[in-house]
């Protein structure tokens, strides 16, 4: 066990310098859409304006407050930036053929993708949820959020503004 | 162990230290750490016990590195020692999950661990819910291919988890297929059909000195999607060969089960119903395990979720050897500027969920109901058994009334057969819970980024420990901070000395994707659902810590 410690601390140090690379494009996993078609994930593209990613379920209090308060902007976002929010529900086999329902009841204008057996989550490493990922142009994570609290839409669109304006928001 | 796998971690070693030598690293690394800590107080009013440890730790963290088409993760567990209320067996540490991946033109192939699901799972799910203590993951080989046109298809074969070890041998093939895509003439058309079927195969040697049990055993479902505009049809039905197990009492009965959904919705308006039967249905790659163990299906709950404390006291949990369930759901928005709406719109929802139990007759008039060795009983496929589950129907209401305030609030009325859940008397000695319950739930934006959040709840019921009432404040600093107190009250218990209050306060801190938070309190013992799949947890009294954090 000792030596796997050793190695592990190896391992961590060097990836603590390899780590100021922020090019970042997406893992390539098969989710579907509400009309149950597979798509891959490396699909999701906006034509070289931003994207929000983000990760929530049906049963996430805090997920649907902040799909709710990005709603009532969304149209705002949309013209100014060009923005466009994949919503990626992680809501099992138990509840996944509820989200087109409780989607549209909320008139949501979305991409909404299914995530069943929370691969894509897995795969881009999100440990609960709501989790936000912030995509520039060209696909790179620029900037990534957990957890919703009242306002955060605000500061998301920040840089959401910026990121359309070719900024480099890596160390903010 | 489950973790010879030093050449794995040579790998990525010398994956890093090429990524780093390189002056534009194509290689990405990334991942997330996770560490929920808790220590316990004795408090015999509760029931909380302390352990001789007194701190105990959850924590794992997950690397994933990214070259190309390549790819290769590990995760690393540390349970020292396991938290209250997860299985001890996971006490330890060490390299618990890794892969090797490559994914090009259509054409994946994993070696090492990995998760699936075929379908909705009612034959092949494996999955981790690191809240539940709950991992199946697979450890072996899988292929998948999309390469032919409107055809998805993939095969695997593996062993399962199991703690710290594995297990049991699974092989499977599940291919879907999209009909529309296949013809040119109707890829666009209004009316989308996707159809699909698996067929996964388990194999354990009979050691039984008795019994002559199948090696192999083998399960095979077929599904199919059609939607058209607002509307979604969708079903799966699975069959299973004769299966005896500690789950079964060892009978011979073959297993079945259908999941039909149905869904409508527009602008403002969506409609649910879902039906359900299982028959025998539990899956293992054991017949010897139980509880959460070695599952190679996953058989879905219908019974709405319920998110607030009081309302997920009694919740519903899968019955794999046999259940029928319907849930239907109306949720509609009444427009912003109309007349119910107000200015910013109102939205209501309508629920109803019941779950009984099969009905089961002697397969011959010489046997009895389930005895071990035979066929067990047969069932008629539509007949609803006698014996009920579960049963809710919910009301709610959600409301902005104008910039700065929001409410919720919501009506539950509840039936909940506790003897047959929990498989043990209520706290009262009865069998059948009816309970009632309400939520109200207030945001108040007081000013810019500063928010305050109030809940009051309440369950009233005659059996169990009767009347609870619970109210909470949570004030939230964006984008930081947030604090929250809350404390629930069994005032109404008929045992005047368990008339007791679990409070507990919480701070908790976000900065961009790492979250810290500290509580410090009493929590309810009872049982933590998710999507049927239920773990019992303890009375506890103490501090505790989660980190969390990707990168």
């Amino acid at each position: 066990m000792k030596k796997v410690t050793v190695i592990l601390v190896l391992f961590l140090s060097v990836i603590a310098y390899s780590q100021d690379n922020s090019s970042n494009a997406l893992p390539s996993i098969d989710v579907k859409t509400l009309d149950g078609q597979v798509f891959n994930t490396k699909d999701i593209n906006n034509n070289g304006k931003p994207i929000i990613l983000d990760f929530w379920a049906t049963w996430c209090k805090p997920c649907v407050k902040e799909l709710e308060a990005i709603s009532d902007l969304y149209e705002e976002w949309q013209e100014e930036t060009g923005v466009l929010v994949v919503a990626v529900s992680i809501d099992n086999s138990r509840s996944m053929s509820r989200v087109a329902p409780f989607v549209n009841a909320k008139s949501w204008e979305y991409l909404v993708l299914l995530d069943p057996n929370s691969k894509f989550k897995e795969a881009m490493n999100v440990v609960n949820v709501p989790h936000v990922f912030l995509l520039d142009g060209n696909g790179n994570v620029v900037h990534q959020h957990t957890s919703y609290a009242d306002g955060d839409e605000e500061d998301l669109y920040e840089l959401v503004k910026k990121v359309a304006n070719g900024e480099d928001i890596s160390h903010e | 162990m489950l973790l010879k796998s030093k050449p794995i971690i040579a790998f990525l070693i010398f994956a890093s230290v090429f990524a780093y030598s390189q002056d534009k690293p194509k290689g990405q690394l990334h991942g997330n750490f996770n560490i929920d800590a808790q220590q316990y107080n004795s408090d015999s009013l509760i029931g909380a016990e302390k352990p001789p440890e007194n701190v105990l730790m959850n924590a794992y963290g997950n690397f994933t590195y990214t070259y190309g088409h390549f790819s290769a993760g590990l995760r690393y567990e540390a349970y020292l020692n396991t938290l209250e209320g997860y299985d001890k067996s996971y006490n330890g540490q060490g390299i618990s999950y890794r892969y090797l991946s490559y994914d090009n033109d259509g054409l994946g192939i994993t070696v090492g661990n990995f998760y699936e699901q075929f379908g909705n799972g009612l034959i092949l799910r494996s999955y981790q819910q690191k809240m539940l203590g709950y991992d199946n993951a697979f450890d072996g080989v899988r292929v998948s291919y999309s390469g032919i046109k409107a055809l998805t298809i993939k095969g695997l074969i593996a062993k399962q988890r199991l703690f710290w070890e594995t297990q049991g041998l699974v092989r499977g093939v599940d291919g879907e297929l999209s009909v529309n895509e296949l013809f040119e003439s109707i890829k666009d058309a209004k009316t989308q059909i996707i159809v699909g079927g698996n067929f996964v195969s388990k194999f354990q040697s009979d050691k039984d000195p008795f019994l002559k049990l199948p090696e192999n055993v083998g399960a095979g479902s077929g599904r199919i999607s059609i939607s058209n505009g607002g509307f979604v049809l969708s079903g799966e039905y699975a069959n299973k060969s004769q299966d005896p197990s500690a789950d079964n009492g060892y009978i011979y009965k073959q297993g079945q089960a259908l999941l039909i959904n149905a869904t409508y919705s527009q602008k403002g308006l969506g409609i649910y119903i879902t039906g359900k039967r299982v028959d025998n249905m539990s899956f293992r790659s054991d017949r010897g395990q139980s509880i959460n163990n070695l599952n190679i299906n996953y058989l879905p709950d219908v019974a709405k979720i319920h998110v607030y404390t009081l309302t997920a006291m009694y919740p519903s949990a899968t019955q794999a050897n046999g259940e029928m369930g319907v849930r239907s759901e109306v949720m509609y928005k009444f427009k912003k500027k109309s007349a119910l709406g107000g200015k910013y719109g109102t939205e209501i929802g309508i629920s109803y969920s019941r779950v009984n139990d099969i009905d089961r007759q002697a397969a011959s008039d010489t046997s009895a109901i389930g005895v071990k060795g035979y066929e067990g009983y047969t069932s008629e496929f539509f007949k609803v058994g006698e014996e009920e589950f579960y049963e809710d129907v919910s009301l709610s209401l959600s409301k902005k009334v104008n910039k700065k305030i929001k409410f919720h609030v919501e009506y539950m009325n509840q039936t909940y057969n506790f003897l047959a859940l929990r498989g043990e008397y209520d706290h009262s000695g009865n069998k059948m819970v009816y309970a009632q319950m309400g939520v109200a739930d207030l945001t108040w934006k007081i000013k810019r980024r500063r928010t305050i959040r109030f809940e009051a709840q309440g369950l009233f019921t005659k059996q169990d420990k009767q009347d609870w009432a619970m109210g909470m404040i949570e004030f939230t600093m964006a984008p930081n901070w947030f604090v929250a107190v809350y404390d629930a009250y069994n005032y109404g218990n008929h045992h005047e000395d368990k008339r007791l209050h679990y409070a507990t306060g919480t701070v908790g801190y976000t900065k961009n994707s790492t979250r810290i938070q500290l509580s410090y309190g009493k929590s309810i013992e009872g049982v933590v659902c998710v999507g049927g799949v239920c773990r019992v947890v303890p009375a506890t009294n103490g501090f505790s810590i989660s980190i969390s954090s990707t990168f």
